[in-house]
Order: structure tokens, then sequence, then C-alpha cells
């Protein structure tokens, strides 16, 4: 049985990452778009918490990153739920492909 | 708290991450924005029980908090607030191809360069790490962080009341 490393969790995260950025490139609905944010953000922070664990002397800075990111998360959420609830109110609808008014 | 062998580290780790990623593939894939909303939480709980692998118990806490209840929350209302888009589900054609490729070369990448990268040391800190040490160091080390955290908390909070708030009310008040 192959002992759990650092790099298990890395490639768990590598691959929670890719995922996460077909989300935000494929999805239409900018919910969608918006959980496969949440999606990226938590692959980041398993790699901080795996790097803070297993890599240079003990100590918490790895997990004290990963609060700050999950804080991050709460915030960009919150925003981006007002400004989906802005665009629909708009457009009636929250198709990613609709909201163009800052094209060139 | 740590797991007793390293038999069930391993089958612990293997299960998480395979609901992890099954259920992130069912968040990018499901047509139904409400079923993908449901596999969101169950993504987060994995990733919880990740965190629990890593002795990140406080961490692991925090995660199904804020992750698994108030995110999860704060996107169901999203996609119930947003109604008609609930049948809506993927871009079809154009996009799907290069989104594919795009996420798969840098996972591929990203794969590749973190196992060739030369870590500083192999074996660092093995030993549960106690909540009280993550607080020692919040409070201490990273206070100033922290702080700023929390009025970044609060401008969000009083920007998304200014967006979400209906239009036509300022001129209401004026």
């Amino acid at each position: 049985m192959i002992e759990i490393g650092l790099n298990h969790y890395m490639v768990l995260s590598a691959v929670l990452f890719s995922i996460g950025l077909y989300g935000v490139l494929s999805r239409r609905n900018a919910v969608g778009v918006l959980m496969s944010v949440e999606l990226l953000l938590n692959s980041v922070n398993i790699a901080l918490i795996a790097i803070g664990r297993y890599v240079g002397e003990a100590g918490a800075t790895g997990q004290v990153f990963a609060l700050f990111v999950i804080t991050v998360a709460a915030a960009e959420a919150s925003v981006a739920l007002a400004l989906l609830i802005a665009i629909y109110r708009d457009r009636g609808g929250v198709d990613v492909e609709s909201a163009t008014a800052l094209q060139g | 708290m740590p797991p007793s062998t390293d038999f069930g580290l391993t089958l612990s780790f293997y299960a998480l991450a395979t609901v992890t990623v099954v259920s992130a593939l069912m968040v990018v894939s499901l047509r139904n924005i409400f079923h993908a909303g449901l596999f969101l939480v169950l993504a987060f709980i994995g990733v919880a029980g990740i965190y629990l692998t890593l002795n990140a118990a406080f961490l692991a806490a925090v995660q199904v908090l804020v992750y698994g209840g108030a995110i999860a929350v704060l996107m169901l209302f999203a996609i119930f607030l947003t109604r008609n888009a609930m049948t809506e589900g993927n871009l079809s054609g154009r996009f799907q191809a290069p989104a594919m490729v795009a996420a798969l070369l840098i996972g591929v990448l990203f794969s590749y360069a973190f196992l060739m990268a030369n870590w500083a040391s192999g074996k660092g800190a093995a030993e549960y790490l106690p909540p009280e040490q993550v607080a020692d160091a919040l409070f201490n080390q990273f206070v100033f962080p922290f702080e700023l955290a929390s009025i970044m908390l609060l401008v969000a909070m009083i920007g998304a009341i200014v967006l979400a708030r209906p239009p036509g009310r300022e001129t209401e008040d004026a």
C-alpha cells in the first residue's frame, strides 16, 4: 500500500482545479460559473494546507492562508450573487453570453 | 485525532478524493443547475474530509460551516432568484471543446509541475496541529491581515446590498 504524501494532495488539487476551470469556461449559466469558481478556490485551499503540513518546519501558516482564502471566497460569493440579481433584473436571465454590454 | 494506521489514511484519502472529484465533475456537467448545486455541497463536504486527513480539524469545521452552510445556501438562493435559468445547462458546441482542452492542459501541466518540484523538505510536520496553534498564528503573526479581512467583509457586505437594491430606489429617496 502506497503511503499518502504531498504528491497525492497536489495531484488531487490539480485535478479539482482543472475541473473547476472547465466549468468556468463552459458553463453558460452565471450561477454555474460561480459554483465552478468555488471549486477552484477549494482546490487552492487543499494545496495550501498540504504544503503547510508537508513542507518546511511545523506551523500553522498554510492553514491561516487557507482561512483567508475562505474569507475572500465568502465575500466574492456575496458580491457575485448581488451582481447576478442585478443582471437578472436588467436582462431577465443570467446567460453569460447575453451580458455583452462591455464588449468593444 | 490522527488516523491510527497508514492503511486507514490511504483508504480514507482515496474514498474522499473519489467523492470530491466525482461530485465536482457532476457540478460542471449536469444540465440541471439545481442538481449541480447539490453536488457542489457534496464536493465541499468531501474537501472537508480531505482537510481532516491532513490533520487540519479546525479548517475542516470551518469548511463545513462556511462552504457547506453559508456559501451553499447562497448558491441555492442564487438559483431560486434567477428561476428561468434552471433549465439552461452547459454551453453547447462552440466553447465546449476548447474549454475541455484548456482544462486538460492546465491539469496535466500543474500535476507535472507539482510532481517535478523540488520541495524543500520531505517530511515536515506529520503530527496533529491543534487549533490553538492556528489561533496563535492568526492573532499574533497574521493579526494585520486578519483585521483587513474584517474590513473587506464589511465592504463586500455593503457593496452587495447596494448592488442588489431594486432599481429606482435612488430616485425615490432623492
